[in-house]
This record gives structure tokens, sequence and C-alpha cells, in this order.
């Protein structure tokens, strides 16, 4: 099954060339447009006239999150902001978020390449599709829900949390397909089965999984639970959201949605493309998009290509699912953190050391992250209240700062072990 | 049918297009839209074959067409409607038509040509009328649909077709753009340069924006009709006068 079949299937050569064609119309709209690009391009000695084939864009210089923070919130726009009809903000971090926008014309593009992948797992007109993703500046749940409503299937806009009531509204509505991330499907699963309600009572017959890594064996265990077809699905803010990549029914790799995005697979330490099929890091460059293009973004994300074709019959090519990050951003339920926010935020506050160590586990199927801080010997050795003051403000500061809330307790000063070059802050119990 | 990669083409030392890319399939109208001088012109002569690209590939049916004299592009199958009609005035309609198929008797099937004559006279029934009047004699529009059917005469795979609305009144212009959507339906693909972006894009199926030598857009026609950049560019939409 196809969203549309034309582009899906297309000739390897009129890709290509489709390829050239709005990387060249991309270039040239950015470095007359945004400022930012055109003076990194002047600096790397490159005018978009130079560009003879796709190839050349090694010889553009790339873009990376902080370029975002940088020109937070409207720098990197190509378009006045009327002609802006949405604006979302990256998830996870907060206070310099990034901030991405959408024209008229992006906002139909992601749509029809979300129904693409909603399509390509099976959903049609017939199903009742719940979001259980949050809305709001995340690009995941309304992402979805556009592509979903594209599709003419029944959207029900139900958010994250609640869970026995997303369990009761799936069975009075008769869900057909669950979008969440991972975890909280899982934890949908297990309420379920708390709450001894059988999976044959549900209508459920598709999952469409993403934000965040899992692994084959969480797809089998919520493909048995939930009596579903999984799949997976990858996007990032930065670059449109979901809708970049997603799997079809094969279940092996998640087909890129190569009309729109050029992408790449680079070795992180030397930037050179790696090897075709061996892991790297990927790197997007945006063809369509009008208000926010992307120009060789760095994703930090880990996989592969999947050069040979798909039995599906759609010749975009497939990139194997995320392996893992670059750098040391975590992904705890869904929302990217970052140690150094933690670190600013001990730095920030009086009575502590800037020495701490995360351990994250997973308890049933939500990640638990406990975050160790030592503290200064006077507060230490005081009354107990005093120290139940302290956690509790570093928990509400940790909570603005991350977007999550983490346990906190207070260790004695020196105990949290100290490391020569680099330190090993984090203690991932999880096993994807 | 038509694959252009990084064509750079201009007169002399002046660079008019700066490594355009772009293709027209099987059965499309595509069209190309842009300011005065933008290189709308430039481009389908070098297509043609009358200005020779400084670099970059033609693919003409996946044969490389950009070293090819004019007259060898036409007998490949593409044809060129050029800008201001070109029609031969001192020749009568009948004759002009015949010289369009000059292309068929070199192909040896000058058998088809009588046939293709009568097509071009069922399309356009005013050429049957004034067959045997001089071109010159003809109206603006006439003039139009006879350039149109000249090109119709070598049976071209794809019709390249230059402001073919050019210094016509409204209602001629209509006509001009019901011919090409028919030609369209009959199988034809176009590759239409137009000023009146509006029109064009009405009929089109997908778009490319030139501006200054350069494509900055392209898109399905409908989308870019849409375009509030491209409304207030080149559709003349006021944007602000509507609020």
């Amino acid at each position: 099954m196809y969203w549309q079949p034309d582009e899906e299937r297309m000739d390897r050569k009129e890709l290509e060339q489709l390829q050239l064609e709005r990387l060249e119309s991309t270039l040239n709209r950015v470095y007359l447009n945004v400022p930012f690009y055109r003076k990194k391009f002047d600096e790397a000695g490159f005018n978009p006239d130079d560009l003879r084939s796709l190839d050349d864009i090694r010889k553009l210089p790339f873009t990376v999150k902080d370029d975002l923070r940088d020109n937070y919130p409207y720098g990197l726009f190509a378009v006045p902001l009327r002609e802006v009809v949405r604006v979302h903000a990256s998830s996870g971090t907060t206070g310099l978020s990034t901030v991405v926008g959408y024209t008229k014309n992006d906002i139909k593009t992601w749509s029809n390449l979300v129904a693409r992948i909603l399509t390509a797992t099976g959903v049609t007109a017939d199903d009742v599709v719940q979001i259980a993703f949050n809305y709001g500046l995340f690009t995941g749940a309304f992402g979805l829900h556009y592509g979903a409503e594209r599709v003419g299937a029944s959207v029900i806009p139900m958010s994250a949390g609640n869970t026995k009531r997303q369990i009761k509204l799936m069975q009075d509505f008769k869900t057909t397909a669950l979008v969440s991330t991972p975890s909280y499907a899982m934890l949908i699963a297990d309420t379920m089965i708390e709450m001894g309600i059988n999976r044959n009572a549900l209508s459920l017959k598709f999952g469409l999984f993403g934000a965040e890594p899992w692994s084959d064996a969480m797809r089998r265990e919520l493909q048995d639970k939930l009596k579903i077809i999984a799949t997976d699905n990858y996007g990032l803010s930065e670059v449109m959201g979901p809708g970049v990549s997603g799997e079809c029914r094969e279940r092996s790799g998640l087909h890129i949605n190569e009309d729109h995005f050029l992408v790449e697979v680079l070795d992180p330490e030397t930037l050179k493309p790696v090897a075709p099929g061996e892991i790297g890091e990927l790197v997007i460059t945006t063809l369509t998009k009008e208000a926010f293009p992307m120009i060789r973004y760095r994703t930090r994300d880990l996989t592969r290509i999947i050069e040979e074709p798909c039995a599906c019959g759609r010749t975009l090519r497939r990139m194997a699912r995320i392996m893992g990050r670059t750098d040391d951003m975590l992904i705890i339920r869904g929302v990217n953190v970052f140690p150094q926010q933690i670190e600013t935020v001990l730095f920030e506050i009086e009575g502590t050391e800037p020495h701490y160590q995360i351990i994250i586990d997973r308890k049933g199927a939500m990640d638990d992250a406990t975050v160790l801080v030592e503290a200064s010997e006077k507060i230490f050795f005081d009354e107990m209240k005093k120290q139940k003051e302290l956690i509790d403000t570093i928990k509400k500061r940790m909570a603005t700062e991350l977007g999550i809330s983490v346990e906190v307790k207070l260790v004695e000063k020196k105990s949290i072990e100290r490391f020569e070059g680099k330190a090993k802050r984090v203690i991932d119990n999880r096993k994807l | 049918m038509l694959r252009i990669r990084n064509l750079d083409a201009g007169y002399g030392s002046l660079s008019v297009l700066r490594h355009i890319s772009l293709h027209v399939k099987q059965g499309e109208i595509v069209t190309i839209i842009g300011a005065n001088g933008a290189g709308k012109t430039t481009l389908l002569k070098t297509v043609s074959g009358l200005l020779r690209p400084k670099s970059g590939e033609v693919l003409f049916r996946d044969k490389d067409i950009a070293s090819l004299p004019p007259e060898r592009i036409v007998f490949e199958g593409c044809s060129l409607v050029p800008e201001g009609r070109q029609v031969f005035a001192a020749m009568p309609v009948r004759e002009n038509l015949l010289l369009g198929g000059y292309v068929q008797f070199k192909r040896g099937r000058s058998s088809e040509v009588k046939a293709d004559l009568e097509r071009v006279y069922g399309l356009f029934p005013v050429l049957r009328q004034r067959e045997h009047q001089l071109a010159g004699t003809l109206s603006g529009g006439e003039q139009q649909m006879l350039a149109i059917g000249r090109a119709i005469m070598s049976r071209p795979s794809l019709i390249m077709l230059d402001e073919p609305s050019m210094g016509l009144a409204p209602l001629v212009v209509k006509g001009i753009f019901e011919i090409i959507g028919k030609l369209r339906d009959e199988g034809a693909t176009v590759l239409l340069v137009e000023q009146n972006a509006r029109s064009a894009l009405r009929i089109a199926n997908r778009g490319y924006v030139l501006e200054t030598g350069r494509i900055i857009k392209d898109g399905d026609a409908a989308d870019l009709l849409t375009d509030r950049e491209i409304q207030r560019a080149y559709l003349g939409k006021d944007l602000d006068a509507e609020n």
C-alpha cells in the first residue's frame, strides 16, 4: 500500500534528477533569504552556482543544533513570518530551545509524508487513530495528527498520560491504531494487564511508535502484548518532525522520503562519508522545506543506509533503526536530556557540588532517572529538614530545565567517582 | 522525456542561465514562470539548439542534444513555437504548415503529412478557412495558432511554447490555453514558458520559478498558484489590499 505511489516507487535516476533540481532551488533560496547561510557559504567559498552534482553537497558547511540556538528564535527562517502558519519548538530542552516554522505548503508536504508512513504500516480511512503523544510545541503529535487526517482516518487527539482513560477510550472508540512512544505503549500494555483487560477486547491493529530509540525485542513484546503490527518511524523537529522516514510492513528498516530529504551518513570524527552500508552519523538536507530549510543538519543519530531494494516495492532507500547518539545526549521518556543541563542546574544551586551521576533504569516500561548529587559539607551534616528542602529545590529546577522529573539523592562529598579526562556521568541500565 | 542538468547559457560573456536543472515527463505540461529577463526564452533557445550551452547537459529521451544543430533537434522530436510567432508572413497558411511537416519528409514519412495537415485543421478550423491567405494577413491569435500548428506538423514528442499569450486579447489567450490543454489530453508533452503565470499554472501539472537565471522554486502547479510569495511576485495579487 502506497500513499504517493509515483513518488515512493520512483525510478532512482528520476529521483536523483529531482533531488538535484530541488537542492539547487533550496540553495538558491537560502543563499538569497537567510543571512546565516549566505555568510556560512561565503566563508566556505561556496556559491550555489558551483553546485554541479548531488555529491557537491560535501562542499557545503554543516548546520548544528547550536546554530539553531544562536539564531533563536526566527534567524534561520527563509520566509517572512507572515508566510509562516505554524511554529514548533524542539522537544526536551527549555529556555534556549530551538524554533522551527512551516508555511502552508510545508504543512501540506508534512501531512503527505506522514500519510506515506501511516499508509506503509497499513492505516487507511477506515482506521481510528489514537494519538498519545503530547500535543504542544513538540512536533510528534501534530505531525501524526495531520498525516492521519490526510489519510482520512478518524483521529482521536488524546495526548499522553491518563493511561486508564486511554485504555477506556481505546475500548469505547474502537481505536485501531495507536501512536505513541514505544515506552508509553508498553505502559499502556502493562496497565491493561493489571486491569485484567484482555487484548482481544481491543480493536487495535497497528502501533506507530517513535520519538525515542527502541529495540526489536521491545517490538516483539509490544506486538505480542497488544496484538498489533508495530512500526518505527523517525523524524526530528529541526528538519520537519515525524515523516522523515518510516517502516513499511516488512519492518526491516525505515524508508527515507528521499524526494524531500537528502541524507548522508558520515563518520562523526572525520566527517567523511562512510563506506556504503556502514554505520555513521545521519546528516540531512531538506529539499522542499520553505519556511525552515536545513542544510546538512548533523542529527547526531547513528544509523546506516540499507542499499538493497525492499520487498515492498518502494525505491526509497531504507535506514536502519537508530542505533544511538553520537554525543552523550540522553533520551529519557522521549525527552532529550543533556548531562550539561544537569550540571548547569547544580552550578546554580547553593549547597551542592557540580559532581553528579545520572542513573537511568527502566522500571516496567518507563524510564526512571535518578541524579546523585554531592552536597557540600556544611549542608550535608545539617538537619534532615534542610536536606529535604534542598532535594525539593533541585528536583524543581531539574524539572524546569530538563522538562522531565527525576529523582534526586544527596550523597556525601567526594563519594562520586572522579575521572581523568572524560567523565562517566551516565549509568544507563536500560537494555534496549 | 526532457532532462536538463546544470545548464549554463548566455550570450557572449553575458551569463543568463546559471546551472539550471529541470525535467519534463511524458504527458505533462510543465511551465516556467518568471519575470522579463529571467532567462525563460534563453532556456528554450538553448534546448532547441538556437543557442549553444556553455556547460551542462540537455537530455532528450536519454540522448544528449546539447551539441546538436536546431534542425537535428526538431528531427529528434523536439519542436519550438517561438516567441512572437515567427510565421512566414509572405507565404500562405497552408505552405507555412507544410514547412513544419518538412521534417516528416526527412524521416521518410511524407505520406503522413496530409493526415497531419487535416489534424491541424481539425484543431484550428480557422486555419482551414484561411488556408490560401498569406500568413501576414492573419490576426495575432490566428498567427499563434498557425505557429502551434506548424510545430504540430513536425510530429514532436515535446512541444515548447515561448510566451504564446504575448500580445493577444484576453479572449484569444483563453482559446490558446484551451488548445494547449487539448494537446496534452491528446498525449503531447509540453514545456510552456509564460509571463502570464496564472493561466500557465492553471493548465500545467508542474512549474518552475525562474529568477535572474536561477530556479528558486518548483512544485505542483496547484501549489504554486496558492503560494503567497508567487502570488505577490507573479500573479499580481495585492495581498495587503485584501486584508
